[in-house]
Order: C-alpha cells, then sequence, then structure tokens
C-alpha cells in the first residue's frame, strides 16, 4: 500500500496552513528524516520531514496552495517494490479529506511551540470611540497586539518588553515578532524560566520609573509569580500612602486553548479581578486589543491583558489611526438589541456571537455587550441594558464558582432587581479541571446551545 | 541552643570565588574622628528609636507586627557611608533602621508605626511598609524573599538607564532560602546588574537558627553556582562593614555585575514583639551584647582616642533622645487617618 502524507497539525489550534515549498520532486527517493516540504502557517515556516522510506510518487497539493486543511493528503509515497506510477492513483482527486484520520505520515520539526488559529475575519457593530468614516484594515488579534507594543515603544523610551522567548524567538506565540529588530535587546529583553523572579525584577524596575510589558508564556505560568503581581505590584501604591506604585502591564494568553489540558488551561479573568490595585483588560476583537494594550502600557496602575491563543489568529477591522487608544474600565455593545442582554468578554464572546445568530432566527433580538476591561467593571452599560431588555444572560470560560459571572448576577440583583423580569443565568466553563480528551474537553466549556437555551429561559420561550 | 551559640561570632574571611574575582574580605575602614562620631550618633538613633519603638508597641500604641533592629546598626549605617546619590535600598520588614539610615524623618517613620495620618504612608502601611522616593528607599516588604526580585529590578532600571547607580537589596538568612532569591541571582549575574545583595545573617530565621535551616551556612558562598562573588564581614563592626560597602559599591559601578556581602550580625531582642526567643540562651545574647556590640565599639574608640569625652558622647545621646522623644510625642499624638482615606491611593 502507498502511504499518504497528510498536512500536519504544527500546533494545537492549527487547522490550516500553506504548501510553500516541495523539496523533493516526483520520482526523488526520499529516507526517513528528508525534509520534503515547508509549510508556513500565519508565524512561521516549518519544515516537514518524511517519516518513511520510498519514493515520492506523487504531489497532490501542489506548491504555493494555501489554506490545506489539516489531515489533507498533500503527497503520495510508494514504498519498497511499489509501482510509482501506480501508486498515486485516484489519490488527490477527491476533495481534501478533513476528518480526523490517523497520526499523520509526516512530522513537523516545529520551530514554534505555539498554536495557530486560522479564521474568518468577524465583524463587528461600530464602536463610538472611533471616528464614523474611518478606515478600517482587516487585521489578527496578534498583529494588532504586536503593533500597540511596538507603537508605545516608539512613543516612549521607558517602555520595555521582557518575558520567556520574546526576543530571538520572537514570542513563543509570536506576538513580540519583530520587536528586537526594531529595538534591540537592551529594550526586548529574553528572560530565563524564572516567572516568579522576573515578575518581580519587572516590579522593581516599574517602581523605579520605567514600564515594562511583562509577558507569560500563558497565565497558567503566572502562577508562580501571583504574589509579586499581587503582594507588590497591586498593594504598593496603597501601602505607600501613594507615593509609589507601579506601571506594569502583565500580558499574555490566558484561559483554554485546545488540547492541552488541566494545568494549561484556565481562565484568571475572576482572580485577578478580585484584587484591588489592579487593572483586568480582556479583549475580543483585534481593535480592543490594540486600542486597550496601548491604553494598559500608558497606565500608571499594574494591568493584567489576557489574551486568548484561540483568538490570536482570527482578523477584525482595525480602525487605522495614528493613535487609537480605548478606555480601560468602559464595556462596549457589541451589537444592540431589545430582548436580552447577553454579557461577556475575551473569547466568551465567540459563544455569545454565534448564539445571537441563531436566536435571531427565532425572533430573539439579543443585545451583546462586550466587557473587554473586567475590572473596573462597567455595571452602568450592563444596567442601563437590562433596563431595556429586563433579562440577562452572562457567559465566561472560567470556573463557575465566584465566577465574573456570578458578581455581574448579584450586583444586578442589587442595583436593578425592579428591572429584572426572570432570574439571571450565568453560563460559565464546567466545574471540573479541563480534560485532555476532545470529547470531554467540548463537554467542559460553554457552548452555544447553552446561551440559547438560557436566553430562551430568560425570555420564556 | 548551644548549636547556634558555637559559632564564633563575625569572624571574617576570604571566599575562594572571592579569589578568582580578585575580591577579599577588606580590612576594616580607617575612620576620621568625624566619620566616628556620624556612625555613633546614626547607630544610636536607631538604637533608640527602636526601644522606644518597643515601649510604645508594649503601651498599645502600636499595633500588628513590629520587628526591632536592636544590635545590627552597624550595618545599614556602614554601608549608607559607601553610597552616592541614587543609590537605591529596599529590604524586608525589619525595616526602621533601613529608614533611618536612609534619612527617613524618625516622625513620619513612628507616627506610620502608630497609625497616625502623619505617617510616612498617611497609617496606611504600618512598620512593615514605608517607601519614599525622594530617598530613594523602596520598602519596607512584609513577603520573606520577595524584596530580592523588587531590588533585583530597581538595577535592572540602573543599567537600563546607564546610570552609576547601585541598588542595595537586603535580606536575611532566612530569605535566602527562598527560591525567588536564585531567580534573582541568576538573572543579576546574567545581565551583570549593579546590586549589592546584602545578606543580614542573624543567626536566626525567625526562631529556627541557621545551622537548623541551611545546608550551607556560608551565606557569602550561596551565590556560586551564578558567578557572584561573595565576602563575609564582621557586621558588628561598622568600620568593616563601611569598607567592605566600597569595595562592593566600586564593583558594582565599575560594571561587574552583582555582589554578594554577608553581614554577620545579631538581633538582640526576639523576631517580633511576641517572641520570647526560648529557642537561644541568655548567655549568647549577653556575650554578644558585651564583647560586640556596635555602638559600644565605636564609644570605645573614641574615648580611647580621645576624640570625645564621656560628657560629649553623653550630650549626644541627649541629642538622640530628644529627636526620638520628639517623634513618639507627635506620633501619640497626631489624628488617625481621616476616613476618606480608605478609598483613596488604589488606583491612580
Amino acid at each position: 500500500m502507498p502511504i499518504e502524507i497528510l498536512m500536519p497539525a504544527l500546533s494545537p489550534t492549527m487547522e490550516e496552513g500553506n504548501l510553500s515549498k516541495w523539496l523533493k520532486n516526483e520520482g526523488d527517493k526520499v529516507v526517513a528524516g528528508d525534509v520534503i516540504a515547508e509549510i508556513e502557517t500565519d508565524k512561521a515556516t516549518m519544515e516537514v520531514e518524511a517519516v518513511d522510506e520510498g519514493t515520492l510518487a506523487k504531489i497532490v497539493v501542489p506548491a504555493g496552495t494555501e489554506g490545506v486543511k489539516v489531515n489533507a493528503v498533500i503527497a503520495v509515497l510508494a514504498v519498497d517494490g511499489e509501482d510509482v506510477d501506480k501508486a498515486g492513483e485516484g489519490i488527490g482527486e477527491e476533495p481534501a479529506k478533513t476528518e480526523p484520520a490517523a497520526p499523520a505520515a509526516a512530522a513537523a520539526k516545529s520551530e514554534a511551540a505555539a498554536p495557530v488559529a486560522a479564521a474568518p475575519k468577524t465583524e463587528v457593530a461600530a464602536d463610538p470611540d472611533i471616528p464614523a468614516g474611518t478606515e478600517m484594515v482587516s487585521t489578527t488579534v496578534r498583529e494588532a497586539l504586536r503593533d500597540a507594543m511596538a507603537e508605545e515603544m516608539r512613543r516612549d523610551g521607558d517602555v520595555f518588553v521582557m518575558g520567556e522567548e520574546v526576543a530571538e524567538y520572537q514570542g513563543a506565540y509570536k506576538i513580540t515578532q519583530g520587536l528586537l529588530q526594531e529595538f534591540g535587546p537592551r529594550r526586548v529583553v529574553d528572560t530565563p524560566i524564572t516567572e516568579h523572579g522576573f515578575a518581580g525584577v519587572g516590579v522593581g524596575a516599574a517602581m523605579a520609573g520605567l514600564k515594562p510589558i511583562v509577558e507569560f508564556m500563558t497565565f497558567n505560568f503566572a502562577m508562580q509569580a501571583i504574589d509579586q503581581i499581587i503582594n507588590s505590584a497591586a498593594k504598593t501604591l496603597y501601602m505607600s500612602g501613594g507615593q509609589m506604585g507601579a506601571p506594569i502591564v502583565f500580558r499574555g494568553p490566558n484561559g483554554a486553548a485546545a488540547r492541552v489540558a488541566a494545568q494549561h488551561s484556565q481562565c484568571y479573568a475572576a482572580w485577578y479581578s478580585h484584587i484591588p490595585g489592579l487593572k483586568v483588560v480582556m479583549p475580543y476583537t483585534a481593535a480592543d486589543a490594540k486600542g486597550l494594550l496601548k491604553a494598559a502600557i500608558r497606565d500608571p496602575n499594574p494591568v493584567i491583558f489576557l489574551e486568548n491563543e484561540i483568538l490570536y489568529g482570527q482578523s477584525f477591522d482595525v480602525p487605522k489611526l495614528d493613535d487609537f487608544v480605548l478606555p480601560i474600565g468602559k464595556a462596549r455593545v457589541h451589537k444592540q438589541g431589545k430582548d436580552v442582554t447577553i454579557v461577556s468578554f475575551g473569547i466568551g464572546m465567540t459563544y455569545a456571537v454565534k448564539a445571537e445568530a441563531e436566536l435571531r432566527g427565532m425572533g430573539i433580538d439579543a443585545e451583546i455587550i462586550d466587557l473587554r476591561t473586567i475590572r473596573p467593571l462597567d455595571f452602568d452599560t450592563i444596567i442601563a441594558s437590562v433596563k431595556k431588555t429586563n433579562r440577562l444572560v452572562v457567559v465566561e470560560e472560567g470556573f463557575p464558582q465566584s465566577s465574573v459571572g456570578d458578581h455581574i448576577a448579584s450586583q444586578v440583583s442589587q442595583r436593578a432587581f425592579d428591572f429584572l423580569d426572570a432570574p439571571v443565568i450565568t453560563i460559565a466553563g464546567k466545574d471540573v479541571p479541563m480534560p485532555y480528551a476532545a470529547n470531554l474537553e467540548k463537554l467542559a466549556l460553554p457552548n452555544v446551545g447553552e446561551v440559547v437555551e438560557a436566553v430562551k429561559a430568560v425570555t420564556y420561550r | 541552643m548551644a548549636t547556634a551559640a558555637r559559632k564564633a561570632p563575625a569572624k571574617s574571611k576570604s571566599k575562594s570565588d572571592g579569589k578568582s574575582s580578585g575580591l577579599s574580605t577588606p580590612k576594616p575602614a580607617e575612620f576620621t574622628k568625624e566619620e566616628e562620631l556620624a556612625a555613633y550618633r546614626h547607630m544610636l538613633l536607631i538604637r533608640r528609636f527602636e526601644e522606644k519603638a518597643g515601649q510604645l508597641y508594649g503601651m498599645g500604641f502600636i499595633g500588628g507586627f513590629c520587628h526591632l533592629y536592636i544590635g545590627q546598626e552597624a550595618v545599614v549605617t556602614g554601608m549608607k557611608m559607601a553610597l552616592i546619590e541614587g543609590d537605591q535600598m529596599i529590604t524586608a520588614y525589619r525595616d526602621h533602621g533601613h529608614m533611618l539610615a536612609m534619612e527617613l524623618s524618625p516622625r513620619g517613620v513612628m507616627a506610620e508605626l502608630t497609625g497616625r495620618r502623619g505617617g510616612l504612608s498617611k497609617g496606611k502601611g504600618g512598620s512593615m511598609h514605608m517607601f519614599s522616593k525622594e530617598k530613594h528607599f523602596y520598602g519596607g516588604h512584609g513577603i520573606v524573599g520577595a524584596q530580592v526580585s523588587l531590588g533585583t529590578g530597581l538595577a535592572f532600571a540602573n543599567r537600563y538607564r546607564d546610570n552609576k547607580n547601585v541598588s542595595l537589596t537586603y535580606f536575611g538568612d532566612g530569605a535566602a532560602n527562598q527560591g525567588q532569591v536564585y531567580e534573582s541571582f541568576n538573572m543579576a549575574s546574567l545581565w551583570k546588574l549593579p546590586v549589592i545583595y546584602i545578606i543580614e545573617n542573624n543567626r536566626y530565621a525567625m526562631g529556627t537558627s541557621v545551622s537548623r535551616s541551611s545546608a550551607e551556612t556560608d551565606f557569602s558562598n550561596r551565590g556560586a553556582s551564578f558567578k557572584i562573588p561573595g565576602i563575609q564581614v564582621d557586621g558588628m563592626d561598622v568600620r568593616a562593614v563601611k569598607a567592605a560597602g566600597d569595595v562592593a559599591a566600586e564593583w558594582c559601578r565599575a560594571g561587574n555585575g552583582p555582589l554578594i556581602l554577608e553581614m554577620q550580625t545579631y538581633r538582640y531582642r526576639g523576631h517580633s514583639m511576641s517572641d520570647p526567643a526560648k529557642y537561644r540562651s541568655k548567655e549568647e545574647v549577653q556575650k554578644m551584647r558585651s564583647e560586640h556590640d556596635p555602638i559600644e565599639q565605636v564609644k570605645a574608640r573614641l574615648m580611647d582616642k580621645k576624640w570625645a569625652s564621656e560628657d560629649e558622647l553623653k550630650a549626644i545621646d541627649k541629642e538622640v533622645r530628644d529627636v526620638v522623644a520628639d517623634a513618639a510625642e507627635f506620633a501619640q499624638n497626631d489624628a488617625e487617618p481621616d476616613p476618606s482615606e480608605l478609598w483613596t491611593d488604589i488606583v491612580l
């Protein structure tokens, strides 16, 4: 049997990539370990090595093909004694298969340890903070974050970025791509793997008046540094009677990625939102990521900036403005509606947005509020919306107990009880450590159906 | 605890890794009359201040935790003499002496201890949390070891700005076993940060003696894995501290990276006000007081050299007592913070 070489998944969240180059031609002999092709993701170009020995019988996906799905057959290898001419027959004429298959017959020599998500551009309602008529540029969240840092570093020599793999490697998730080249090693600082230590070094530098951006490879690792974030960064301004604070941004991917299990899949929004002295930002769109990261870097307080790995590759319109800064602490009405208010933030918005489309089909006109900032929380916007719709559903990926949604539900019941026509429903991740198995992981996260059901419940449909 | 008392106090020696760096414990500095008198006055201020704080604690004016520096005065006093304008200091919670050495106002410190509005942190920080950007004093930190990473960050800022300043980062023999200390050592050495790590080895981490808590009790050697040289210093002799401080500051300012000074010192009082110090013998404490007291050493030299008479020294003592009495008076009578202060200084 000829061996099918499949498009490899080069990261936990990769769905497709570009086949940029074949390094072997049809008819070439290959041995295991030979580099046969180069594949480009939106972050890096990686080499594909042959796993088996044989002759490259047929190239199914030609060089230069974009958007090749993971697990699609890209070539066929004839093994010893097989007819090279016949080995490729009948393969590649049908659309590339995308369903899960046996482990890919090619291994990727991964240069980036990180996921890639390529997704279509997401439409967003007009933001009143953006002047009407502003030219919009489709941008990934990843690029928006990089642009925000680069712009602020150009603007202020006291701003620098430090963290693991931020410089030479160009960022574990490629968020700091190009910064080393532009700003040099003095301002783009690779640290050892030492979260507790470098968080403290960052806070000390901030106390001395610099404006560090500390990247955690993921916020899961910031658990090692949480004492410095809370006891040193958040509390010093108060403990010093206002004399000395820490203008610092802690940023990085937060929450579940894909198939990385319990220790790497946790949302810290509720954790950090508990702490006076911190600001907590968690954007969904690329425009918010850019405008709010710029604001966070300028903010004189410690800001926790929670990103999401799955959103990094998603594209949104970002206004083309010389200096696009958004206010921290202000929610955005993502979509106006009159029947129910759905409040969410970060990747939780993906469920809210899809549910809203479904609900529209049922004749329910939902308003979606994207919190953007978790602390300080914009209750004015939530309550104004609840006064209009009289119904509230909150969606987030974090654990349910003491969740952001629970806090919102309690505040709304205290501040706008008379306006509620139904109990507030909070949708969160399940109260379990994140499992690894694909089916269990799906069950542990919120889903669109739950949001739709919750809205039907509060609207008595 | 006989085991703890066995080690000879404050014996200086040079380190093997000090050799490769060309560093060794310097001879005690030759002080001029003015330097001896200044050291005497500064150490006496700390001692009298702490004695008063102890009294006020007993009277209920000071609450919570209160860690006195009595016995260790030579360490901050000698190090301060090695500083130039802009050098930073940061320490943990046994911090009143450090503040006074950095010339923070005795009234402000004492009123912070009593939780009054005239305190350095408006009464919101307390004994363990005081700061002065103006005097380059960065706290005052309550979490053991956290100040080591922060102090390394201060040095990072110096290097970033390419100034000649040095961060004096103090911690105890107890904190020396915290993981982030070594994370900081690694980065400081890797990036050649101008930081002097001053380990105040007073022989007890709360109630646990060094020999019961530390596999390597030679703290000057704790940077060996990170190629950070270290020097052991007689922390009871202010001249020895000053000389070591000069060597260390010069080392850092020359761009050689960090350095460790192990100050062999002793606290006379318990860990905090509620500690009866049953883990050591009265004889051990008495021996340190009578044979190694940092203030008595200076006093004896001043008298020997006839640089000051008994009366002149008494006059200095009187002046110092007046400063402390004034601070205590202020701290007892100043108003508590306005209730509105509850909600200020949380974020800017």
